[in-house]
């Protein structure tokens, strides 16, 4: 078990390293200056830009030679600053980003674990009933196939435009101040249904389709045949088979889970909604060296600690990995 | 008679029409008879198998009655055959490696098993034990996943827990096809010995496999494209078979102790026919060496002898 989990760690060390140093190099090799554009949105007299730019390499150590941008880059993480921002001024990279995580986990993990719940019961629930595999299994491949975007148009055209039920944009009415009050609460959980809403639903299809398959080979396995030949009810091979079917679903969720910090960059760009999603956007907008690197790296950690944490739900749920980390032979 | 099958028939359905794979077969189990079922693949064997204990969803079930212990087996009605699986009637199945729920423990299974059966599991614990020794096991067994037991591990745990709660029938599909001929050894004299510590009463043993039969079987029961060639005691129709389908069968086999350098085992020249539309009459007659005009008639599936049944014009 020791062994296990340390060569697990040693191989999470190693991708780190290896992600943050591509994490390092890709906003640098991406064509373009941020102080440049940084400048230019700023209205100087044009005698004063070189001096500027001059200062602004400096302050943000651009002109130093590559290799010692990458060594303070290490010397920085690991001491955990991760810069400021270019873009919004000189701002620590760690506070922006601290400052959209939230709006980002509350809409993604509500929707992801909820989705995954309710997507696997209903998909169980669909191979057993067949006027449900008929009736609503098409509906799981629409809700999947459909284009996310359009769909979050729709669902915002009907529901914000036409019933007027819910606002169509941003993380709370730009009319009141982050308080805590019921009214702002209220604003808040307006705002989120919305993309709530339309990540649900498409995730939900999913889910629902593959659970259906996983049951229906599971059902048709030699276990599942052996315990009918032997008169066990239906209800014992069911639970077996689902037991076994969720297993494969709950990698998927991990790869989900994993993603969650990078946010649901289309979501939060249709309902301008203040995540991390839309603030990669922005610093890829505005080559934000620092801040474009925080996020990947926010991305990178988030992915490793998913992974883990699957890799030990694993362990619980499948035996037979268990068996494999023991080195006992079948 | 423990088991009685008269007439039975069940054809598959298929997109391109019904194949009958068992077409009209009447024969009976005694009390205590092991009997063997060979035949080629695809005469129908596992399909008489399959449906003494649960059909697969493709079979369909047209006419015939199987009585067990004087109960009519209601064999087309999966849900009332659920009180005899199991208890009275029982199968150690083609796949036997892969019947075990790979994330459950062993011991774990069987009770839930059991305990869906109605039976308190504790009751049968003692039990169990005994027939882990018996055939070899240790009882830690019951502590394991199956993907930490060999093939022949799983195959005798899979004998012990099909037979448990002492059926009436069991029926070992092809059991011995999947091993070394070492290990067949040692299956098929489990097989005996479950019998002869009445843990079943009587069993149809199924395979291709003719010599295993020889060591274990009181009767063989050879079949041929879905119908009954021939039933007799062993010794019968090894020595003296009297179909000749049965004969060619035999011949086909290498004896011990013969060598073969200077000439070719003979086979049977020729396929079975096939199912979805048989020809009329005797199936094996394109075949027949010693077929005639009357062969397009069906032969009735008669007792030559005493205990001898065959279905040829030409030994009746």
């Amino acid at each position: 078990m020791r062994r296990y989990f340390g060569r697990k760690l040693l191989i999470y060390g190693l991708t780190f390293f290896i992600a943050a140093t591509i994490d390092w190099m890709i906003p640098r090799f991406m064509p373009g200056n941020p102080v440049q554009s940084l400048l230019s949105r700023s209205h100087v007299a044009p005698d004063a830009v070189p001096a500027l730019i001059a200062y602004y390499n400096n302050l943000f150590g651009l002109d130093r030679p590559i290799w010692e941008q990458y060594l303070s880059f290490w010397g920085a993480l690991l001491s955990g600053d991760l810069g400021r921002s270019v873009y919004l001024t000189g701002r620590p990279v760690t506070d922006v980003i601290m400052s959209a995580v939230p709006y980002t986990l509350a809409l993604l993990v509500p929707a992801i674990l909820l989705s995954w719940w309710a997507g696997n019961s209903f998909g169980a629930m669909a191979a057993r009933r067949r006027w449900l595999d008929n009736a609503a299994l098409p509906i799981g491949y629409i809700l999947t196939a459909t284009p996310y975007m359009w769909l979050a148009i729709v669902l915002a055209w009907i529901l914000g435009f036409i019933f007027r039920l819910f606002p169509i944009s941003g993380g709370y009415s730009y009319a009141l101040e982050p308080t805590l009050t019921w009214t702002f609460v209220g604003s808040l959980f307006s705002h989120w249904f919305l993309p709530f809403a339309s990540l649900f639903l498409v995730m939900f299809g999913g889910w629902a389709i593959g659970m259906r398959n996983m049951i229906i080979y599971e059902l048709d396995a030699d276990y599942s045949r052996y315990l009918e030949a032997l008169g066990a009810p239906t209800r014992l091979v069911r639970k077996y088979a689902f037991r076994n079917a969720v297993l494969p679903q709950i990698t998927g969720l991990a790869l989900q889970l994993g993603v969650i910090v990078s946010g649901a960059l289309v979501t939060e760009i249709v309902f301008s909604y203040p995540g991390i999603g839309k603030l990669t956007l922005a610093a890829i907008q505005n080559e934000d060296y620092f801040l474009l690197q925080g996020i990947f790296l926010f991305i990178i950690v988030g992915v490793l600690i998913a992974n883990f944490l699957v890799d030990i739900a694993y362990v619980l749920v499948d035996p037979r990995t268990r068996v494999g980390m023991s080195g006992r032979s079948a | 008679m423990s088991l009685q099958v008269t007439n039975l028939r069940v054809y598959y359905r298929t997109l391109a029409g019904d194949v009958r794979a068992l077409d009209g077969v009447t024969f009976g189990v005694a009390d205590g008879e092991i009997m063997g079922l060979a035949g080629e693949s695809g005469c129908g064997k596992s399909t008489l198998g399959n449906s003494l204990v649960r059909f697969d969803p493709r079979m369909r079930y047209i006419e015939g009655r199987v009585e067990l212990e004087g109960l009519e087996l209601p064999i087309w009605d999966n849900a009332a055959m659920n009180d005899f699986r199991f208890k009275e009637v029982s199968i150690v199945p083609q796949y036997a490696m892969s019947a075990l729920n790979p994330t459950r423990k062993i011991g774990r299974m069987t009770a839930e098993l059991v305990a869906a059966r109605g039976i308190p599991p504790e009751t049968i614990v003692p039990e169990l034990e005994r027939r882990l020794d018996l055939v070899g096991l240790s009882r830690d067994v019951l502590d394991r996943y199956p993907i930490e037991l060999s093939g022949g591990m799983k195959q005798r745990m899979v004998m012990v827990l099909s037979t448990i709660l002492n059926p009436s029938l069991l029926i070992a599909d092809e059991i011995t096809s999947a091993l070394d001929v070492s290990t067949q050894k040692a299956v098929a004299e489990m097989l005996v010995s479950f019998r002869d510590h009445g843990f079943v009463k009587s069993m149809i043993v199924i395979t291709h496999d003719v010599s295993i039969l020889y060591q274990i079987a009181d009767t063989i029961t050879v079949m041929y494209a879905g119908k009954l060639a021939e039933k007799a005691p062993t010794e019968s129709i090894i020595s003296a078979p009297r179909h000749p389908y049965t004969r060619l069968l035999i011949s086909s086999l290498p004896e011990v102790g013969v060598r073969y350098a200077e000439r070719r085992l003979a086979g049977i020249a020729g396929s079975p026919p096939l199912l979805l539309d048989p020809p009329a009459g005797c199936r094996f007659r394109d075949r027949c060496p010693v077929a005639s005009e009357q062969c397009l008639q069906e032969p009735p599936f008669v007792e030559i002898e005493a205990g001898h049944f065959a279905a040829c014009w030409k030994v009746a």
